[in-house]
């Protein structure tokens, strides 16, 4: 039971991960329909970003008490510019001249990007797997569970950082103003929506979110390697798909529970095949709920 | 301003990708008219009032807009100098309520004037008070006709622009919506152009009226003349509603 219960954390704590970069693929799918493929490697690069601020400013300030804290924010901060700048950048030269081209040209520029990105790093940061020492290590024990202060960080930020999109894309013009350009671009025009500007703030939320996450996957695993895009992005892909895509909600249930079938498949059966798992449990899923577990079925009066 | 029209469009040519839709319109509103646009299926009328709005801008000619070329404008800078649109096909946006579709319409200002501007949309058309949380998708067509043009309304225009009004209504529901855009120029002088298929109706409200056919205007007058002109009356009112 203890153990059943270490890995539910465990697996939690991933998915939080895996749902913060889902939010990026569902809300840039949601406002322009097309899948950014380059938004796990934006993720990559919010880890190698705060991997940078970590070499470059703990010698200075060193690892002892406030410093770490302050540390970590600035981490956190220089990721989410340097990843809003270059999603914002790709957006404006690489899909914006292919809106209203055919379905698979921005595709296709999407792949690119990310096949660019993840290159560079390879060869600006060197194909070597890159470590930090432990951040913060305290380890607490509840009833025979141990619980890291990194994962109760990483879920409390997820949480948080959930609600705070939440109310913006529920209560406030700027969500008001994704929602229409999401359902009718045209007509969001004409009420004086700047539909460009919308879409690239979508972008740039997408992509600070994906820094956050970066963030916190280095600061857990302790090493950033320039392929990390790949492997997490399409499962957070996948979570986006699996929990309904477009869907907010439905992206951070779909990484909570990937995150839960890797780690608990991993537990009981064989770690090899946990992608495997991942990916027969959503195929299974989509037989039977094409749209996702909270897609919303296209019911709509014209 | 004085004595040059609101809304001038001048020689307009607009295209669908090589296929021309408007072939060189010239129409003219003036500050506080209702002016109309009839004319059959696929005449041009909705292609003129979406160039307007620059969705799709004219080719050839020259938008004007209180005494400003508006022809390159981006859409929501057009819409920005105060040109409201109720455009065809309602487009209510189907997954947000009535009341933020409303909202949506007063996002120009911020939502500044929104308290007092929803409860006049509510006076006006009380249906959509009763509705006001339900998804706008959910709608009857009639109740989408009068969201769509109580959303135009809450943008506080200077020319508002109604593609077909009256279009899928009940007979009574439309002369209510004629009513209450009559009302809306005699009170507050608000300046409209409108596109019919509901002529009669429609000349009987106009100021100022033009005719369209096959992306041409042929005919222009005041909506009494066009009312009595023969041709008019034979192509578009004769076994039509009296």
């Amino acid at each position: 039971m203890e153990y059943f219960v270490q890995q539910l954390v465990n697996g939690l704590t991933l998915g939080s991960i895996y749902g913060l970069v889902a939010i990026g693929y569902t809300m840039v799918y949601g406002i322009i329909g097309m899948v950014n493929f380059a938004h796990g490697d934006i993720f990559m690069l919010g880890a190698f970003a705060a991997l940078i601020v970590f070499l470059v400013l703990s010698p200075i300030i060193g690892l002892a008490g406030v410093a770490v804290l302050v540390l970590l924010l600035a981490m956190l901060v220089v990721a989410m510019l340097v990843t809003s700048l270059w999603n914002w950048t790709i957006e404006r030269v690489a899909y914006r001249p292919l809106r209203g081209s055919f379905r698979l040209a921005p595709l296709i520029t999407a792949i690119g990007m990310s096949i660019f990105l993840s290159n560079f790093i390879q060869v600006a940061q060197g194909p070597r797997n890159k470590p930090i020492p432990g951040l913060v290590n305290n380890v607490y024990n509840i009833a025979g569970i141990s619980i890291s202060l990194k994962q109760i960080v990483i879920m409390v930020v997820t949480a948080t950082l959930l609600a705070v999109f939440w109310y913006i894309v529920n209560h406030t013009p700027l969500g008001r103003a994704q929602r229409a350009t999401e359902q009718d671009r045209k007509m969001a025009a004409l009420l004086g929506i700047d539909v460009d500007r919308t879409i690239s703030i979508t972008f740039i939320m997408g992509a600070a979110l994906a820094a956050v996450a970066g963030s916190m996957y280095l600061i857990y695993y302790g090493v950033a390697s320039y392929n990390d895009g790949f492997v997490p992005g399409v499962k957070a892909f996948t979570a986006a798909v699996l929990g309904g895509i477009g869907s907010l909600p439905g992206a951070v249930l779909g990484g909570l529970l990937i995150g839960l079938i890797e780690s608990l498949w991993s537990a009981y059966f064989t770690i090899a095949y946990k992608d495997v798992a991942t990916f027969a449990i959503l195929a299974f899923v989509l037989i039977f709920k094409p749209s996702g577990l909270l897609g919303r079925p296209e019911v709509e009066k014209v | 301003m004085s004595g040059e029209p609101l809304l001038k469009v001048r020689g307009v040519e607009t295209y669908y990708g090589n296929i021309r839709a408007l072939n060189g319109v010239n129409v003219e509103v003036n500050q506080g008219e209702i002016a109309c646009l009839i004319g059959a299926n696929g005449a041009g009328k909705s292609t003129l009032m979406m160039t307007i709005c620059g969705s799709p801008q004219a080719r050839t000619g020259q938008v004007i807009f209180d005494g400003k070329d508006i022809t390159r404008l981006p859409t929501h800078e057009i819409a920005r100098l105060r040109i409201a649109q109720s455009p065809e096909g309602r487009r209510i946006f189907p997954r947000m309520t009535v009341f933020e579709n409303l909202q949506m319409g007063a996002s120009l200002d911020n939502l500044k004037y929104f308290d007092e501007d929803v409860k006049r949309i509510f006076k006006l058309f009380p249906r959509l008070e009763e509705r006001q949380s339900q998804r706008g998708g959910t709608l009857s067509g009639g109740e989408q006709q009068m969201l769509s043009i109580g959303r135009a309304l809450m943008a506080r225009p200077k020319l508002l622009l109604l593609d077909e009004p009256s279009l899928g209504l009940a007979p009574l529901i439309s002369k209510q919506i004629f009513e209450a855009i009559k009302e809306l120029n005699k009170t507050e002088g608000l300046t409209v152009f409108l596109v019919e298929q509901n002529a009669f109706a429609a000349l009987r409200l106009s100021d100022r009226a033009y005719v369209m056919v096959n992306g041409n205007v042929t005919m222009q007058g005041s909506g009494k003349e066009l009312l009595a002109n023969p041709e008019v009356r034979a192509a578009y009112l004769e076994g039509g509603r009296h």
